[in-house]
């Protein structure tokens, strides 16, 4: 039950005299108020600063330390008051999540000693209202993220012998730091990827003339060398990818990640050159191939963060770049148009066509102005100028706005996925939590009821199942059951409703029970077997009741002189639990708790004789034999 | 220039955000939209003074004093209105459906038919119910039952209420719950408060078969000491 809803119990009590007309059975007793007492303030003194609060808002969380008796330990006999020695500033956050029913969390305060304070008090953090649960989230997971850094720096120093050959050399590779021999091959890798590209720039350069010919490059000039070093690459590139083909966890993801498809980019060409030969129709084909070599570059990413971080900057934030292409593409071909037109008319321009006027138009935009192409007539020169100025807006714009959006979408998009994420758990939480509430009202139905049973079969030494529910607790309980008997329904949990479709679908015997009917003639007698002539009969009169599953407040103790037969079945079972641990007492000392309902349905009427015939026995009822051994006892 | 590259900006990302021009103008709008209703619930109430609301009801101040620290926090601009009466109302019935028979004693509370209730309104029908003769009480439920207040209970009304009764209870009960269950509790109900049969029941049936009833009777004093 949340907050101050508490308040308005009494409301709700009061709203149900509105079911009463309605009811054909009697009502239960109300929880009596026994220490009726008034709202009093309570002192809290907590590290010397005293706050004062209401019993009562305190009392709304029962489930927490100052809302149930375990304030009691910290009671002060000397000063009436109640001492805690913690932090008052976290305390005045827990206070008011009392008073106003929502949790904060302050942004100044450190994560791990607010969650101490928080499970010092009894206060599960999921309830930290939505304005501050994110904030508090972030916080806690990068205060986990920090502990299992410094964990894994130090697990780093220990070697890890279960690790399988394959795994350790996946480390190797994903983290040079972990062995030398990582490291050392780390630093090959990057070594030859160097050389590799310094070869494929160098290759071109012109390397002094061979006498009686033009210059060369130094590529063909001193091919055998430069054949061999890129050999040499390719080889050490080879071995490398297929060393991360073996090691790698998923060898599906790894072909299809970015990294593996740029080493096989890399190394291809020169396979490929390999199998080609020396035909004039396919070198230039394989000319172009060459290109492909400088990919090797980005296999320095490997090694570098930061050209990691770069790369997915740029994926991310592709749709910024896209519309930066989209508008300068617009702005070119507009301008490109009107400069054609414009310099159509004079002689010998360089703007023979449309798509011939996009280059002067990118290079004046991007106030580059090589000078190749200008504008001969006034009208060209003007729209030029034109052109130019607005050159400038264009590309100036989007560039803040492209960085400023991807730092904001970046983060906005990890928050939303964060926030997706935790909801779902949160959700989950929160359900269970609920469901613990919704269950709390049948547990204690049952406890209530044991509890009971329990006193009268003397044995003192079982102690009381369960907590004593607060005051609150239990006349909401009893609007509850208030409400059962309005409708003459009960509220069962998830599963037995099941069982219960189950059962009603299978089976058709007649129900053995037990007979037991208390003659007290107090107020809560029975209910609806009396009224049954007055009663209408209700259309689940089949009901099989092959084990009794309505309970009330009468129980009926069958002491047993012989042996019981297998009938007396007739057990609550929601108390099955319950008797599986007493059956073993039971059997020594022949004493059964039977809890037996009044049922609903007349078919079902139980008979008994310590108390009046009812009005209408019912004719398919089986009285069990033991009806004469057996003698009742009321329990209330 | 700049406005062409805005709208066609907007085309492009229509899937982040809308032009600028256009979202602007639609954000305020919203906004004060948004203003405005919060001016409005902002109105706050305050209820009359202790020494009346004690004249007038069976309530002592301290009674009134708890029951208004309550009220307050839960509704802190004074009034209820049907929704935050529904939230409550359900939050003491987890298992099933509470909202149609808060409707109905939201309306019950509301005598002036305003459609919030005020703290004034709250305590009366408290006191009433709590506090009040037997008369008082049964008169009370009879202005509940009649829905649209015409003095008359029909079956249609005890239907309705019956099934607000029963959409409490939720999915989960035993027996299970059948199509036919209200109805037939309503018949019930109506044979015994109908004495002339002529299918509604009027104040004086109402009072008289409930003064016959012993259980009714019993339980209606259940609530005494709620407070």
């Amino acid at each position: 039950m949340a907050a101050g809803v508490a308040a308005w119990l009494p409301f709700a009590r009061a709203a149900a005299i509105g079911w009463m007309p309605v009811a054909n059975c009697p009502m239960p007793l109300a929880p009596a108020d026994k220490n009726k007492r008034q709202d009093e303030l309570i002192v809290l003194n907590v590290s010397g600063r005293r706050f004062q609060t209401w019993r009562t808002t305190l009392e709304r969380y029962p489930d927490t330390l100052l809302g149930s008796t375990e304030k009691e330990f910290f009671f002060n006999e000397d000063t009436k008051e109640y001492f805690f020695d913690r932090d008052p500033e976290v305390f005045r956050c827990v206070l008011n999540f009392y008073r106003t029913g929502k949790l904060h969390y302050p942004r100044y305060e450190c994560i791990s000693a607010y969650d101490d304070e928080l499970a010092f008090y009894g206060i599960l953090p999921e309830i930290i209202g939505d304005c501050c649960y994110e904030e508090y989230k972030d916080r806690k997971r990068e205060n986990a993220e920090r502990l299992m850094d410094d964990n894994d720096s130090e697990n780093n120093q220990e070697s890890m012998p279960s690790l399988s050959f394959r795994q350790t050399m996946w480390r190797a590779f994903e983290n040079p730091h972990t062995s030398t021999l990582a490291l050392v091959f780390y630093y090959v890798t990057g070594f030859f990827i160097a050389v590799s590209v310094i070869t494929n720039v160098v290759e071109t350069v012109p390397c002094g003339t061979v006498p009686g010919s033009k210059e060369l490059p130094c590529g063909e000039r001193y091919s055998v060398a430069f054949f061999c070093l890129d050999t040499a690459c390719v080889m050490i590139f080879t071995v490398e990818y297929l060393l991360r083909l073996f090691a790698a966890p998923s060898r599906y993801r790894f072909i299809r990640s970015v990294m593996s498809i740029i080493d096989v980019v890399a190394i291809m060409p020169y396979y490929i050159g390999l199998v080609m030969t020396n035909n004039e129709d396919v070198s230039g084909a394989f000319v172009t191939l060459r290109v492909f070599r400088v990919f090797r570059i980005f296999k320095f990413s490997r090694h570098s963060q930061g050209l990691r971080i770069l790369g997915y900057t740029l994926k991310s934030c592709a749709s910024e770049l896209g519309f930066l292409l989209f508008s300068l593409t617009m702005a070119i071909i507009i301008f490109a148009t009107v400069m054609f037109y414009a310099e159509k008319g004079s002689s010998a321009s360089k703007f023979t066509s449309i798509p011939a006027s996009f280059w002067y138009t990118i290079v004046t935009m991007t106030t580059l102005g090589y000078g190749d192409m200008v504008p001969k007539t006034i009208a060209g020169k003007i729209f030029g100028s034109i052109c130019s100025l607005s050159g400038v807006l264009v590309i100036a714009l989007p560039v803040p706005v492209i960085v400023s959006n991807f730092s904001r979408i970046y983060h906005q998009n990890q928050r939303a996925d964060k926030r997706r994420a935790q909801k779902k758990a949160r959700l989950a939480r929160i359900r269970v939590a609920k469901t613990g509430s919704s269950n709390a009202y049948l547990h204690s139905k049952r406890n209530g009821l044991l509890n009971e049973a329990l006193e009268l079969t003397g044995t003192s030494e079982e102690e009381h199942l369960g907590k004593t529910a607060s005051l609150i607790e239990s006349q909401h309980h009893h609007l509850l059951h208030c409400l059962e008997k309005t409708t003459n329904h009960e509220f069962i949990d998830e599963q037995m409703f099941e069982q219960n479709c189950m059962e009603s679908s299978m089976q058709n015997y007649p129900s053995t029970r037990s007979p037991s009917l208390s003659s007290h003639s107090g107020l809560t007698t029975t209910c609806c077997s009396r009224r049954s002539k007055k009663t209408t009969h209700l259309p689940n009169s089949n009901l099989p009741a092959t084990r009794l599953r309505s309970m009330q407040e009468l129980s009926t103790i069958h002491i047993q002189g012989s042996e019981q037969p297998s009938l007396t079945t007739s057990r609550s079972s929601l108390n099955l639990k319950a008797d599986d641990g007493l059956r073993p007492n039971c059997r020594t000392s022949q004493i059964t708790t039977a809890i037996i309902s009044i049922p609903t349905p007349p078919a079902l009427t139980p008979e008994g004789e310590s108390r009046p015939p009812p009005a209408s026995p019912g004719p398919n009822t089986n009285i069990p034999s033991v009806a004469s051994n057996v003698v009742k006892v009321s329990a209330l | 220039m700049g406005a062409v590259m805005g709208t066609f900006s907007s085309l492009q990302t229509k899937q982040r955000r809308p032009s600028k021009d256009i979202a602007w103008w639609y954000y305020q709008y919203q906004r004060d939209k948004i203003e405005d209703e919060l001016e409005m619930t902002m109105v706050c109430h305050r209820p009359e003074g202790l020494e009346q609301l004690e004249a007038q009801t069976n309530f002592t101040k301290r009674e009134l004093q708890v029951l208004y620290r309550g009220f307050k926090n839960e509704c802190p601009s004074g009034v209820v209105n049907e929704e935050t009466f529904k939230q409550i109302y359900a939050q003491f019935f987890p298992h099933g459906d509470a909202s149609t028979y808060a409707h109905y004693l939201f309306n019950a509370f509301d005598t002036t038919q305003t459609g919030s209730v005020k703290f004034e309104d709250f305590v009366t029908a408290l006191s009433i119910l709590l506090r009040g003769t037997v008369h008082e009480k049964l008169r009370w439920t009879f202005n509940l039952y009649d829905i649209n207040k015409d003095g008359y209970i029909n079956k249609e009304e005890m239907m309705d209420i019956v099934k607000a009764i029963y959409d409490m209870m939720g999915k989960y009960t035993y027996p299970v719950l059948k199509e036919d269950t209200p109805r037939q509790h309503v018949d019930v109900f109506f044979q015994k408060m109908d004495k002339n049969k002529d299918g509604i029941v009027t104040l004086d049936e109402f009072l008289e078969s409930c003064q016959e009833d012993d259980n009714i009777m019993r339980s209606l004093q259940l609530f005494q000491n709620v407070i």
